[in-house]
């Protein structure tokens, strides 16, 4: 006896099969809804959607730093038992009733309306923060059009006697990051002021976008032709380029080293739950939306395993080629420091160069310790050793914009290398924002928030102007603070909530009989065993887990935040302090208000019922 | 009769060594026979004592002197030449010419360069003497001015640079930064950012236009769009659960 809640009217909601090949023929001509103009653009946006920043900052982090090839093992697993059943469910659901994410939850019980308005929630933080990294990735690029690369050396100090101390003591990197794009404070609490290059580099992220989908997916599906296969093309350049650097094996072969120890750890298969469930881009509702544009009998099940299967591959091959550029980078900073250390040798003892290569280093070092061992210890020596420098793994904006900007200054033609790196990072997150957006708009439209006689091209205006303006917070002094609170908070608790009350939804509210049927009804077949299983049982558990584990993890841990304070003891190191009090608020705001908002329009919808 | 002419910078000793004119023929060639011995014997002392006295001028961690290090094979790599005398040949007359230039006279010369202290590492002490008094050393800083001064020759007489032709305590003057103008970056964002508004306004003037052949079009067969208008009436949000499709009528105007 199948399991299924009371859900009257269900049937008046929704069109019934009849009316829904009606529809079909009748659509091919009056064009009352936006359709995909053939099933390639579908594809591109579903598969740019998913493919974002994420899959190239930070699932090779989590790879090497979770035991190399065998996090392969439990990212595989999820992926197959998490990711493509949740992903068949929104492309059939959204496939079936025709809507977006706000009208599909309503239809199916007007209490669940609340899922929908938190999806939209979610959606417009997110595309808040997003477009900002965007704006940094784009600031970085019209810097790339120069000879020498700005960070590439420290600028001199004002009486042009050295090196401006704070680039001197960190790095010409960091600096850049921190000094020249972010400007940033010391601390959340000062907001430094608005810092105009960085508003003119948003203003140009928002255009951008706004140009992109200035008329839906007519425009959006022309876009993808470029933002979802240029990173391909990139990666497969620098992969080729990586492969010729010194040290690139070594970095490839840290990466896929598997340690299987690290499988008895639960971390690992929480983080790997995590990551195949945010790189998916589920419960945003974008997903939902675009597969609604599609015919009715459109093989939904086909592309979510092609989906799938495209994004974890993506995964792996922009782990590859990061991992050989970290590769040839920690390379160069070892024949650094060990030259550094055979050069400091040869002067203090006065041996002619060629003496002390890097094959004898230790045989000479040991004996010259033997005969001389204070003279050694006065020196300071620094240990080199190529395994600290590869597991100096980084992930996020540090990897995008420190460690890998490094690695370009020491290529040849850097200019060159730098700009096609940041357009594939622009690429990839243009084509994200396109599926956040959609995942805002469409619930303001069902909302009313627009009236209805206004053209499409307005509402998307309105909404990015204000989206734009919103986002002004990120690009002050602190912006940098605010843009990881929003991202640690914001975007996590919130999904995973909205996805499990999916699944229930489709599966308990809806019916997976109903569910079984209209797929049926739109592919040719029933879903298999595996589906029924994976969507009534396992996916559904395997969501309150990571979410239970989650949810402890984040209420638990002290609430600390990295700093750049040049006037701290540990500098350059980042300075960790906790957050003031009043940004428990905020945070209550970013991750609360999605959250109560599926409980709270419940409850909503039953006074006014009862009213 | 010899000439008994003494030079003016002769010692007061030789000088007092002038014999009367009346004096017999042997006493005279004895004195000349004695003059010259002398002289022989002070420019051997004199030689003897130069260097050794340029010696004692020149020692490590000296007042005046300057340590240099040379790293050939770091520079150069397979093409590295070896150090040798005519090497520092070399090094002593590029200096020389650094301090000609700094001076703007003509007055130095290979010798007034001493070096000592050489290593196997190649490195070594220098000092320069002044051409007028071999005794007097010239002072650090104005050594470190000459040597900044003809720093670049310098350095390209041994194919180095200023890491690996190093003066231990003159620090190479950093490279002035160009600036441009405009910053490369406002520029290229200039671009984008015309590019984009001029895409956009294309983009709203076309559907501006759309619009308005839809209009046309529309009031000519004006009986057909009535009908299809009271087809879809309901303009409900979608809220209410009843599924309209009154809310997608209005996107006909834009073709999506």
């Amino acid at each position: 006896m199948r399991l299924q809640l009371p859900n009257p009217g269900l049937e008046d909601r929704i069109l019934s099969h009849e009316e829904l090949d009606k529809l079909e023929t009748e659509e091919a001509g009056s064009g009352d809804r936006p359709k995909w103009d053939n099933k390639t653009q579908y594809m591109l946006t579903c598969v740019g959607f998913c493919v974002g920043l994420g899959n190239v900052w930070r699932f090779p982090y989590l790879c090497q730093s979770h035991g190399g090839g065998a996090f392969m093992i439990p990212f595989l697993i999820l992926l197959v038992l998490e990711g493509v059943p949740l992903l068949h469910l929104e492309f059939a659901i959204g496939q079936r009733l025709r809507k977006g994410s706000l009208g599909v939850w309503s239809t199916i019980h007007p209490y669940l309306a609340g899922v929908g308005i938190a999806s939209m929630f979610v959606s417009l933080m997110i595309s808040l923060y997003y477009n900002t990294i965007m704006a940094w990735v784009m600031w970085y690029l019209f810097n790339s059009f120069q000879e020498t690369l700005p960070w590439s050396q420290c600028p001199l100090n004002y009486n042009l006697t050295g090196l401006v101390s704070e680039c001197e003591q960190s790095s010409p990197v960091d600096y850049f990051w921190y000094r020249e794009t972010l400007n940033s404070t010391p601390d959340i609490g000062e907001n430094g002021g608005l810092q105009w290059w960085m508003v003119l580099c948003l203003v140009s992220a928002w255009a951008v976008l706004y140009i992109c989908i200035i008329r839906g997916i007519e425009t959006t599906g022309k876009a993808v032709y470029v933002t979802s296969t240029l990173p391909y093309v990139v990666l497969s350049i620098f992969l080729i380029r990586g492969l010729t650097l010194k040290g690139s094996l070594s970095g490839v072969v840290f990466l896929f080293t598997p340690n299987l120890t690290e499988l008895t750890n639960p971390t690992t298969w929480l983080d790997a739950g995590a990551q195949v469930f945010y790189s998916f881009s589920i419960a945003f509702g974008g997903l939902i939306s675009f597969s609604s544009y599609n015919s009715v009998h459109n093989n939904c099940e086909q592309d979510a395993v092609i989906i799938s299967a495209v994004n974890g591959f993506t995964s792996v091959y922009a782990a590859t080629v990061i991992y050989t550029i970290i590769g040839f980078r920690a390379t160069e900073r070892f024949d650094n420091c060990l030259g550094g250390n055979i050069l400091v040798l040869l002067n203090t003892f006065d041996l002619p160069e060629g003496n002390v290569t890097e094959s004898n280093y230790d045989q000479v070092l040991q004996s010259l310790n033997g005969t001389h061992p204070e003279v050694i210890q006065g020196l300071n020596l620094k240990t080199c050793d190529l395994n600290t420098f590869l597991s100096e793994g980084v992930e996020g904006t540090g990897l995008a914009f420190i460690v890998f900007t490094e690695a370009i200054t020491k290529m040849p033609a850097s200019p060159v290398w730098s700009v096609l790196f940041f357009i594939m990072l622009f690429c990839l997150g243009l084509s994200s924002m396109f599926g956040n957006i959609e995942g805002v708009l469409v619930p303001l439209q069902d909302l009313g928030v627009f009236p209805k006689s206004w053209p499409k091209e307005s509402t998307t205006g309105i909404t990015c102007v204000l989206c734009c303006i919103v986002g002004l917070i990120f690009v002050q002094g602190s912006g940098n603070y605010w843009l990881s609170l929003f991202d640690s908070y914001g975007g996590s608790i919130p999904l995973l909530i909205i996805a499990f009350c999916e699944m229930v939804g489709v599966v308990y509210l809806y019916g997976i009989d109903r569910f079984n049927d209209d797929i049926e009804f739109m592919i040719g077949h029933k879903p298999n065993l595996f589906w029924q299983i994976t969507w009534r049982f396992v996916s559904p558990a395997i969501m309150l887990v990571i979410f239970v584990f989650y949810f402890i993890t984040k209420v638990t841990e002290t609430l600390l935040y990295k700093t750049w304070n040049p006037e701290s003891e540990n500098f350059p190191t980042l300075e960790e302090k906790p957050y003031p009090a009043w940004i428990y608020v905020i945070i209550f705001i970013l991750a609360g208000i999605p959250s109560l908002a599926v409980p709270g329009t419940a409850l909503f919808r039953l006074c006014c019922d009862l009213i | 009769m010899p000439s008994l002419t003494v030079p003016p910078g002769a010692p007061p000793i030789l000088q007092s060594l002038t014999v009367p004119p009346g004096a017999p023929p042997i006493l005279q060639s004895l004195a000349v026979t004695l003059e010259r011995m002398l002289v022989r014997i002070l420019v051997l002392l004199y030689l003897a004592g130069a260097p050794a006295l340029a010696q004692t001028l020149c020692q490590p961690n000296a007042s005046n002197g300057y340590r240099v290090r040379i790293s050939i094979k770091t520079a150069l790599g397979n093409q590295a030449y070896e150090w040798n005398e005519n090497e520092m040949f070399l090094f002593r007359a590029t200096m020389a010419f650094a301090m000609r230039r700094y001076y703007k006279t003509e007055t130095y010369n290979v010798d007034n360069i001493i070096v000592c202290n050489q290593t196997r590492r190649v490195s070594f002490w220098f000092v320069v003497i002044s051409p007028e008094n071999p005794t007097m050393l010239i002072p650090k800083a104005d050594v470190e001015k000459a040597v900044s001064m003809s720093r670049h020759r310098i350095n390209n007489a041994f194919l180095l640079t200023d890491r690996t032709l190093e003066f231990l305590g003159i620090y190479p003057t950093l490279a002035e930064p160009v600036n441009p103008d405009t910053p490369p970056w406002l520029i290229v964002f200039g671009v984008v950012i015309g590019a984009v508004f001029a895409g956009i306004i294309a983009l709203l003037v076309s559907s501006l236009l759309q619009k308005r052949r839809k209009e046309k079009g529309m009031m000519e067969d004006g009986q057909d769009e009535e009908d299809r208008q009271m087809k879809g009436v309901e303009n409900g949000i979608n809220l209410d659960g009843i599924y309209n499709r009154g809310f997608t009528d209005d996107d006909r105007f834009t073709k999506l």
